[in-house]
């Protein structure tokens, strides 16, 4: 379980993040929601120790993360995916598995095997086969297309079998179509893997149709939790994000 | 050709890492099979002068690849990486001509020496980012040259490390012997390449690509990206000093240039006529940078106008290394007789 405790952040005067406190549940799945500027990406940025929070605790099953560095954070189980993403471009799509899949197990030091072991090998192949990037294996990353190299940063974050996932905006600059295809995997790697998933989305047909929870973050601040239905029903959430459209769909 | 379009290209020769079934031995039979061609070829040509070439072509290599593996496997643009050569040309000519202990007694300390130096200077130095890190690099470099110069009762200055480096035989290995010292440097050149071979094509190796890439996201698959850095950091700078050794023994001697800056900018002009994406770029960088040093200087004194025409020349003209130019012309080969095959 995820427990985010009174977590705040300030940049100069601003409250990007402000005495937030969240609870993620094992196995859920959550979007985070809320307008340009409401400290989306940087809620996630302090949950991954990209950014060290000024105060609060993030709590992974007890052990309190907040402030630790990007790696040590990783190796405790929270795995992120990036808004533009983050990949190697000279790499291929198996280099880029297999490496990580040796970071995980500590191999990333290891100067003398040319050669994967097994269990490497295995586990860089389920993640691909997870995310359809199998036959695309040989395919250096920066060849792949937008879409793919967004499925190659989700398989980097979960071929390090994370207990949390973290997708920032998984359908960034995707047209309609790709963006329920790739909605539909986010979903399916959450059902078949049984991890706590929680991701930012922008798309809202998207959020209320598969995400069971949604969390809605405004000026730093939480706004509204809760089920699709109470969110869109949420007077506040109507006013300072969804406006009436929604509203009148919800109506109806 | 980007260094993209090289990897890529690169990958056709050698996609090894990908293969499932193991190959352990390849490596060391062909670094074996060089090394045996390497010491017969005395027994082909009597000529001394070639014989030189190949141990100067060991002692600028082995700098220049180790070079390569920061600024082409790491993207670390060290423009201080002579400061090793010369460590290790210093270390060594010093703890012969001071202490008189045996030649790998020596050689094992001055590598010590480079390993606790390198280990200092990396740890200030690859936090740093690209240009910082390049100049801090070159500011350490000049710190050692100056070092070198002023102190004068140890070093002699500028007059470098006079009387000859005494090189007492050791296990029926002659030093002062042209021959052995051939085959020593030519041993010496095959183990490092070897070495840094294994290196690169290892998981560590795969995961200084990820540092070079991108390495925001190599710490957020768990990579301790400064602990990387530093290692290969301190590994090059083993093998640089290495060549500084071979340098030292070959004219029994060490002088301030091979601590001067310039020393940096001849690795780099390697890498940049060799090309930077494929291990063997540095190695035909060498060969062709001592082989233009060679001639160009005994026909002209102004022999730094044409090494800078030349380098512009692979620099716009080319774009890329020599290596690189090969291996894309290979590949557009196979890929013609593919399709015309097809």
């Amino acid at each position: 379980m995820l427990e985010i405790r009174a977590l705040s952040k300030s940049f100069g005067g601003v409250k990007a993040t402000d005495n937030v406190t969240l609870d993620f549940p094992d196995g859920s799945l959550t979007a985070v929601i809320g307008p340009n500027g409401a400290g989306k990406s940087t809620f996630f940025n302090l949950i991954t120790g990209a950014l060290k929070p000024d105060s609060g605790q993030i709590l992974l099953n007890g052990v309190d993360l907040a402030g630790r560095s990007p790696p040590e954070i990783v190796r405790h189980g929270i795995g992120r995916a990036f808004q533009v993403a983050s990949i190697f471009p000279s790499l291929t799509v198996q280099e880029t598995m297999l490496t990580a899949v040796g970071a995980d197990q500590r191999r990333a030091g290891v100067m003398h095997r040319r050669f994967p072991l097994a269990e490497t090998r295995d586990r860089a192949e389920h993640a691909m086969e997870l995310l359809g990037l199998a036959s695309k294996r040989s395919r250096t990353a920066a060849t792949l297309s937008h879409g793919d190299q967004k499925l190659l940063d989700i398989a980097l974050a979960l071929v390090l079998d994370p207990k949390v996932l973290l997708l920032d905006e998984p359908t960034a600059g995707m047209g309609t179509e790709e963006r329920w295809r790739m909605i539909d995997k986010v979903r399916e790697l959450w059902e078949k893997q049984k991890i706590t998933v929680v991701f930012i989305e922008h798309d809202m047909d998207i959020v209320f149709k598969i995400a069971p929870e949604i969390v809605v973050l405004c000026y730093g601040r939480i706004l509204a939790t809760g089920k699709p239905d109470a969110v869109r029903r949420n007077e506040a959430v109507i006013e300072a994000y969804l406006g009436t459209e929604h509203h009148a769909e919800a109506a109806i | 050709m980007t260094e993209l379009q090289a990897e890529q290209a690169s990958k056709v020769l050698d996609n090894s890492v990908t293969q499932a079934k193991p190959r352990p031995n390849r490596d060391a039979l062909i670094a074996l099979a060089v090394f045996v061609v390497l010491a017969l070829l005395p027994m082909l040509t009597s000529s001394k002068f070639l014989l030189d070439f190949v141990i100067r072509c060991a002692a600028y290599g082995l700098f220049a690849t180790s070079l390569n593996l920061l600024v082409g496997y790491t993207g670390l643009t060290s423009f201080g990486h002579g400061m090793f050569f010369g460590l290790g040309a210093y270390g060594f000519g010093l703890m012969m001509q001071k202490t008189g202990v045996a030649v790998p007694v020596a050689f094992v300390a001055t590598l010590a020496i480079t390993f606790v130096v390198a280990l200092v200077i990396g740890a200030i130095c690859v936090r740093l980012k690209e240009i910082y890190f390049a100049f801090v690099t070159l500011a350490f470099q000049m710190l050692i040259h100056s070092t070198i110069l002023s102190w004068v009762s140890l070093t002699g200055g500028d007059q470098g490390l006079r009387g000859g480096i005494p090189r007492p035989p050791f296990l029926g290995i002659d030093l002062s012997n042209h021959l052995h010292l051939y085959i020593v440097s030519c041993a010496l050149l095959v183990i490092g390449l070897f070495l840094m071979h294994q290196i690169a094509q290892s998981p560590f190796g795969y995961t200084l690509r990820m540092i070079r890439d991108n390495a925001t996201r190599a710490s957020f698959i768990g990579i301790d990206v400064w602990r990387a850095k530093l290692t290969i950091f301190v590994l090059a700078a083993l093998f640089a000093s290495t060549g500084g050794i071979i340098m030292a023994l070959f004219v029994s001697g060490a002088y301030p240039e091979f601590a001067y800056w310039t020393i940096s900018g001849e690795g780099i002009f390697i890498n940049m006529l060799g090309g930077v994406t494929t291990f063997l770029g540095p190695m035909v960088g060498t060969a062709l940078f001592l082989i233009l040093n060679d001639t160009v200087t005994r026909v002209t004194e102004y022999h730094g106008i044409v090494l800078g025409i030349v380098i512009l020349f692979f620099a716009i003209g080319l774009r890329k290394g020599l290596m690189d130019f090969v291996i894309e012309w290979y590949v557009q080969r196979r890929e013609r007789s593919g399709e015309r095959a097809s």
